[in-house]
């Protein structure tokens, strides 16, 4: 690269700050890219915002342009390249929390604190998209920049509440819920779910007084090729959304040329309403470790990644504490349980990003660039992280995958139906009284589901299935069974298993305008028909909200259908395929053009 | 691997260098040799801080390390080349912490660039100006010469020695015979069955001695030997060193014509001004570049004035000196040329236009050109004269640093400026500052100078004033000016005219001078 | 297999190139292992509309004009940056190809003003897209901080040529990148600082592959501005760059006899189509 023209200096505190986060990458002859978001994240956390000064001496350390640097900060929407307060709070106003209440907050926060963005005694607010806390509605993430930074997730109580969290300068404790797992179903039936609330997340004793770390020995006794064949024979499905057979996917990895290779788990939950792959991570963070152990094992790989989702500063923490944990006890690194395997993981945080949970922008991220998804193939299990064939998995898979291993094939199957293996977790949110993260045998219906969660059967307006990429599904299709299959035959979604109940007071345009406006704030404007389609299709909901066409309602319909179709067709990746999806359900299964809203309607 | 030595190609051949960036991608190392960390070191897997003059020093403790670890081509050397044993006995010597070290460089770098250079499958060494603009150039392009042969890096493709022209058509202008000892096609002028085939061509006798060197008609003009000059496209009343000596020299004549499309400085001394068209954008014809590759260039623009084509000022001029060729066009030109030269044979301008031009030898129309050179030396047996080494010893600047003139003057090129500027000076690139004499951060300490201070540069043969500008890239001792803005900064006034006996260059690269403050 | 031997132009080693035949619009078509659909569909003459991709940089599929309807693949795929595979099927013309290309066409034009753009109307009758009916692109006056390009950002597509030609497909000097996201996203440098305060080297290599006059010669926009732009007047003399010896093929764009563009072919060997400051806009002397 060229030097710029212009050179500066940053403060020292600054320069600390970076060469402290350097510090662990600083080994060779140069600093590796895939530093440069741990180093953001420092300068980032240490003032409340990254200044030009201080992007020019990373540029310098890391040999990297500043171009460059200020292109990958200004892609996530945790950093902040402009002055910003050091007390800010990130208020949820997405689909979940907009059906509990976060309206309100957000008006009573622009009315009584500071218009959105703006600044008032060093504390800024401003609304986010899903923070993964959608059991605790309205939810927000609080952050506090400092020396000792604190990043805490909690609910908004009222809007009362959010004004005092506002101005509160105390940086408090984690909200008490967060750790707390209600458990509302027998535990007997729970395998993913077992462990959490009862085993202590920060204690590797308790883990291993309830069942920890017999997987991996049985993997290890057992070896690479049986850990291959028992996936494959459980035919576990990856429960990412995608759906794909976990055992081809660890197969092709193990199976790939070369002797670098990779895991990575793919902890950037983002679908809005999803949240089981936090409670997982934060209530029994040492499974996740083992199923990953396990994965690195039988795939090749010495090397593993957590990407856990910025908004999850609780679940980093007792990751990256467990990981200290587990490598003191000879559970990770060199020799790993004197069976001769290496293994290491590292914790990396995304920084506030949708796409991110796109697997290959997942990976441009960890390396440090901009999370712009590449085009495939190549594959990840071919080419992924670093360019070496690099295993991807959600948290959810990757515990299942354990639960294969500890159970054998034969007994994870043997709950579930013949094309749908296993239990799945469903995260409900909503208009239900007991909000929170549900393991179910695939197959039990979606009304046993809702009526789980307490749901009101008799006010039912919709329910979105499968997150802001899912379908919405109307009152009287909720006895479908929750399989893979059976949801694709109704044209609906497992996707992420987040389940959104909405009520018949809603008026589902708003919820639309919601979807609209996130897809087009979160796609990452690579390719023109995701970039220029979100923006249009936004445009549209808002004309069909505020009943003013553009041309004809026909016309309209016309347009929404040729958008989704290139949308779908033609975009680079899955954000863009599945970005009208809900939205155009909506439209199918219930009247929300204007020219067909009986009189009575109330979209 | 490739070798940059003496060349900041970033900045003074782009294009060139985005070539061996595209290499960089694919695996290819990169040494650069440069007294300065230039924008081409910023690219180097490693850069070499050779001291200014100390490149034989240097390539001798490379040969010796090379030898002294036994990675020479032993079957090559025996085979192909000659004076092995006197090159191996004077580099014996240079042990890079021995003689070696007159070199500056850390030995433990010379050794690396030395393995990497040995062991390589293909090695390349280019360089520039930083090797040619000494009093003993020649000596220095033979110690990276010697290099080549020892390892066997010459002769295939990816491998060899290349000097990156600094102009677009300096080797075109070496093809076409414009060096005093030379015919077109690099036939020797002293070769009277070459002269003849011109000879019957033209009609005319052709002097069969050589000619004189730029320097030599210097000489001639001292000792008033020469006293009427026709100058084409050369300004060197600005670009040739000891600038106040040559423009009383040029001053001296009886008669100066020059032919240019500027009125340049040497055009202000004339006593006629022939007004030409730029060779680039209102000529047809052709030239060469670095690489040997002859292309064609093309009229889209109509002369201004009474601009004419270089073509047809020297027709013009020969018949009515008595001899008249007619007005022939750049191409009949062309062909006349390319039947008595075996190098231009097979290039018509057809075929140059088919195939994006043709790199010399290209001795018939069947053939494609030749993308290197001497691959000869690879055959069994050598055909023709075996390479020879040659055992060249360090020999400092010619002039010495002093208590009184204690610090190293060295020039060169920056990325957006030319020569003397008066191409580029209509270039509204905001990347080009007023001329400034650049020091190390240590020396403007040193001095007691603060960054933009105007200082008057000093050396034994002139001053000039110059606002301070610092450069990182700089060791301590060194100062750096370039010859682009004479108007005000004129650093021909300081430079040497201690040039090289055999190629004629004067050693810009290195004169003593001192920096005072002005009041 | 690989095998080597000696090249007959270079002595140099080449891998003999093993082939592969896919089958395009019903035609079977054989082309080297290692080429695009793209290549491929062009070794048949079959016209595909690019934006996004040029020859001498990296295809970044970004556009999605180019898509085509591959056998077998649930979406279409781009065909600038798919390899070809033995067996595929493919096809150019088909409904859905025909639609989503009509889709992007209508997205950017109505978006950018793609007005400068070559071939871009002829692309939207061909595919009858009618961009008005999705909106019209906003107006913003160009960026003009130095005298001799100017940014026009409303006919910026963000294609990323220029970031990759300011990168590592050519220049490598990184003075600009893709910055913010989604709808926010701009081509951009660090904290938008001016061109002459980045690591910019004005070699106008981004200016070069911009298919969208978003980067423009000063003087272009200048006679642009004065409505006096008029393409076919303009005559292009290939030609070779006055200044150092590599001999970099020059392409002068003359309009009333004025050079008003300089660019260089991108087939060219020793240029593959980049110039530095000096080739691109060191002309003035003879203007």
């Amino acid at each position: 690269m060229d030097d710029a023209r212009e050179t500066t200096s940053p403060e020292a505190s600054e320069r600390v700050v970076i060469e402290r986060a350097l510090a662990p990458f600083a080994g060779g002859a140069q600093i590796p890219r895939h530093a440069l978001l741990p180093v953001l994240h420092a300068v980032q956390s240490s003032r409340g915002w990254i200044s030009k000064d201080a992007l020019a001496y990373v540029s310098e350390r890391m040999g990297i342009a500043q171009a460059e640097l200020y292109g990958v900060a200004s892609f996530y929407h945790l950093f902040s390249l402009e002055p910003s307060a050091r007390r800010v709070l990130h208020v949820c106003d997405d689909v979940s929390c907009r059906l509990r209440g976060s309206r309100a907050i957000v008006e009573r926060l622009s009315m009584a604190c500071a218009p959105e963005g703006e600044s008032r005694d060093d504390a800024a607010w401003h609304r986010s998209p899903c923070l993964g806390q959608c059991e605790r509605a309205p939810a927000a993430l609080r952050v506090i920049a400092g020396d000792a930074p604190t990043q805490r997730s909690l609910t908004l109580r009222s809007p009362e509440h959010a004004e005092e969290v506002f101005s509160s300068r105390n940086t408090g404790d984690h909200d008490a819920s967060a750790s707390s797992f209600e458990a509302r179903q027998p535990r007997g039936a729970l395998r993913l779910l077992r462990r959490i609330g009862v085993a202590n997340p920060a204690s590797l004793d308790d883990y291993r007084a309830h069942g920890g770390y017999q997987g991996l020995r049985r993997a290890h006794a057992r070896g690479a090729a049986w850990v291959l064949r028992e996936l494959s024979e459980a035919r576990l499905l990856g429960r990412g959304g995608a759906g794909f057979a976990a055992g081809v996917k660890w197969s092709a990895v193990a199976s790939a040329p070369g002797r670098e290779k990779y895991v990575v788990c793919n902890a950037d939950e983002s679908e809005p309403g999803t949240f089981k792959d936090r409670v997982l991570m934060e209530g029994d963070p040492f499974a996740l470790i083992e199923a990953m152990t396990i994965a690195g094992f039988a795939v090749g790989a010495e090397k593993g990644f957590i990407y856990v989702r910025g908004e999850y500063p609780l679940a980093a923490e007792r990751l990256e504490r467990a990981i200290a944990e587990a490598r003191a006890h000879r559970k990770l690194g060199d020799d790993v349980l004197s069976s001769g395997q290496r293994f290491e993981i590292e914790v990396r945080r995304g920084a506030g990003a949708y796409i991110c949970g796109e697997e290959t922008a997942l990976l441009e991220s960890l390396e440090g660039k901009r999370g712009e998804p590449r085009s495939k193939p190549p594959f990840p299990v071919h080419e992924g992280l670093f360019a070496k064939p690099t295993l991807v998995n959600n948290v959810e898979t990757l515990c299942a995958a354990l639960d294969v291993i500890v159970r054998g094939a034969a007994a994870f199957a043997s709950v579930g139906t013949a094309d749908s293996t296993g239990t799945r977790l469903f995260c409900v949110s909503g208009h239900v009284a007991h909000p929170g993260v549900y393991e179910l045998a695939m197959g039990m219906s979606l009304r046993e589901l809702l009526a789980l969660a307490g749901a009101e059967f008799s006010h039912i307006q919709a329910v979105l299935l499968g997150g802001a990429a899912g379908t919405f599904l109307r009152g009287d299709e909720i006895d479908v069974p929750l399989t893979f299959e059976d949801t694709r035959r109704v044209r609906a979604t497992l996707g992420s298993g987040s389940v959104v109940v909405i009520d018949d007071q809603t008026s589902m345009m708003d919820v639309l305008r919601g979807l609209a406006w996130f897809f087009r704030y979160e796609s990452c404007g690579q390719c023109v028909p995701c970039r220029a389609g979100t923006i249009r299709v936004d445009e549209l909901v808002q004309r069909v909200r505020a009943k003013v066409p553009l041309g004809t309602w026909e016309s309209e319909r016309e347009r929404l259908a040729d958008l989704g179709r290139v949308m779908r067709d033609a975009s680079i990746c899955g954000l863009g395929h599945t970005a009208t999806s809900a939205i155009e359900s909506a439209f199918e299964r219930f009247e929300l053009w204007p020219d067909r809203v009986a009189k009575k309607g109330r979209a | 691997m490739i070798v940059l030595w003496g060349s900041n190609a970033r900045d003074t051949h782009p294009i060139f260098f985005h070539h061996v960036l595209r290499a960089l991608k694919r695996g290819a190392k990169l040494y650069v040799v440069d007294p300065r960390v230039t924008s081409t070191a910023r690219f180097a897997h490693r850069h070499l801080p050779v001291r200014v003059g100390g490149d034989i020093a240097l390539a001798n403790a490379i040969a010796r390390t090379i030898l002294a670890e036994g990675l020479e081509n032993r079957a090559f050397i025996q085979r192909a080349t000659e004076g092995f044993e006197a090159f191996e006995a004077v580099v014996r010597e240079y042990g890079p912490e021995d003689k070696g070290a007159i070199s500056g460089v850390d030995p433990a770098l010379v050794r690396e660039l030395a393995r990497d250079f040995a062991t390589a499958d293909r090695a390349m060494i280019c360089w520039t100006l930083g090797i040619t603009e000494h009093h003993h150039a020649v000596e220095n392009v033979w110690s990276l010469i010697n290099l080549a042969l020892l390892c066997g890096q010459v002769g295939r493709y990816g491998a060899g020695l290349n000097p990156l022209r600094g102009q677009n058509n300096v080797q075109g202008g070496g093809d076409m015979g414009a060096l005093p000892h030379k015919l077109p096609g690099f036939q020797d002028v002293e070769d009277a069955t070459a002269r003849a085939k011109y000879e019957r061509s033209w009609g005319a006798t052709i002097p069969p001695n050589k000619g004189w060197t730029l320097t030599e008609m210097f000489r001639a003009m001292e000792r008033k030997d020469l006293t009427a000059l026709w100058v084409i496209g050369e300004n060197p009343a600005q670009s040739e060193a000891d600038a106040h000596h040559v423009r009383s020299l040029l001053t001296g004549l009886d008669h100066l014509v020059v032919q240019d499309l500027f009125v340049t400085k040497t055009a202000e001394l004339a006593t006629v001004v022939l007004p030409a068209c730029a060779g680039f954008a209102e000529s047809e014809g052709t030239v060469t570049n670095s690489e040997r590759r002859v292309q064609r260039v093309r009229r889209a623009l109509a002369p201004p004035g009474q601009a004419r084509d270089d073509l047809w000022i020297v027709a013009e001029m020969s018949k009515r000196l008595g001899r008249d060729f007619g007005a022939p066009s750049a191409r009949e030109l062309w062909d006349e040329m390319r039947e008595h030269s075996p190098l231009h044979r097979g290039m018509s301008y057809d075929r140059i236009e088919a195939l994006g031009g043709i790199q010399w030898p290209c001795p018939d129309e069947a053939s494609l050109g030749s993308s290197f050179l001497h691959g000869r030396l690879w055959e069994e047996p050598v055909q023709g004269p075996k390479a020879p080494f040659h055992a060249v010893e360090h020999r400092d600047p010619a002039e010495a640093l002093s208590e009184e003139f204690p610090l190293r003057l060295t020039t060169g090129r920056r990325l957006s400026e030319f020569n003397t500027g008066v191409q580029s000076k209509g270039l509204a690139s905001p990347l080009v500052k007023d001329e400034a004499i650049e020091v190390s951060p240590e020396d403007l300490a040193a001095l007691a100078l603060r960054e933009g201070e105007r200082v008057r540069v000093r050396s034994r043969r002139g001053a000039v004033i110059a606002p301070v500008r610092v450069d990182r890239g700089l060791p301590k001792g060194l100062v750096f000016l370039t010859l682009h803005q004479p108007e005000s900064v004129d650093t021909n006034l300081l430079t040497i005219e201690a040039t090289d006996p055999r190629a004629g260059t004067a050693e810009f690269k290195a004169a003593a001078v001192r920096i005072e403050r002005c009041e | 297999m690989r095998s080597e031997k000696p090249k007959g132009r270079d002595g140099g080693l080449v891998q003999i190139e093993r082939t592969i035949e896919l089958e395009i619009d019903g035609r079977a078509v054989r082309v080297p292992e290692g080429s695009t659909i793209l290549d491929a569909c062009r070794k048949l003459g079959v016209d595909t509309p690019t934006l996004c991709y040029a020859d001498n940089l990296t295809p970044v599929n970004a556009c999605r004009v180019c898509v085509v309807e591959l056998e077998g693949s649930r979406t279409l795929v781009a065909s600038c940056s798919r390899k070809a595979e033995a067996k595929m099927v493919v096809r150019t013309e088909s409904e859905r190809v025909k639609s989503a290309r009509k889709m992007v066409l209508e997205l950017l034009g109505s978006s950018v003003d793609m007005s400068a753009t070559a071939n871009f109307e002829n692309w939207c009758s061909r595919y009858s897209a009618s961009p008005e009916r999705l909106g019209t692109p906003p107006n913003a006056p160009a960026v003009i901080d130095n005298d001799l390009f100017v940014r026009d950002y409303a006919k910026c597509m963000l294609c990323y040529k220029c970031v990759e030609a300011c990168g590592d497909d050519a220049q490598h000097t990184f003075a600009i990148a893709m910055t913010g996201r989604g709808g926010e996203a701009k081509i951009a440098t660090e904290f938008d600082v001016s061109l002459p305060d980045s690591a910019c080297v004005f070699c106008g290599n981004c200016v070069g592959v911009c298919p969208t006059a978003a980067l423009q010669f000063k003087r272009e926009h200048d006679l642009r501005e004065a409505g006096e732009w008029d393409e076919s007047k303009q005559s292009v003399t290939k030609t070779v760059c006055p200044y150092c010896g590599v001999g970099c093929v020059l392409e002068l764009h003359v309009q009333d006899d004025e050079i008003v563009r300089v660019t260089s072919p991108s087939d060219s060997s020793v240029t593959d189509g980049h110039l530095c400051v000096k080739g691109r806009f060191g002309w003035g002397y003879v203007r």
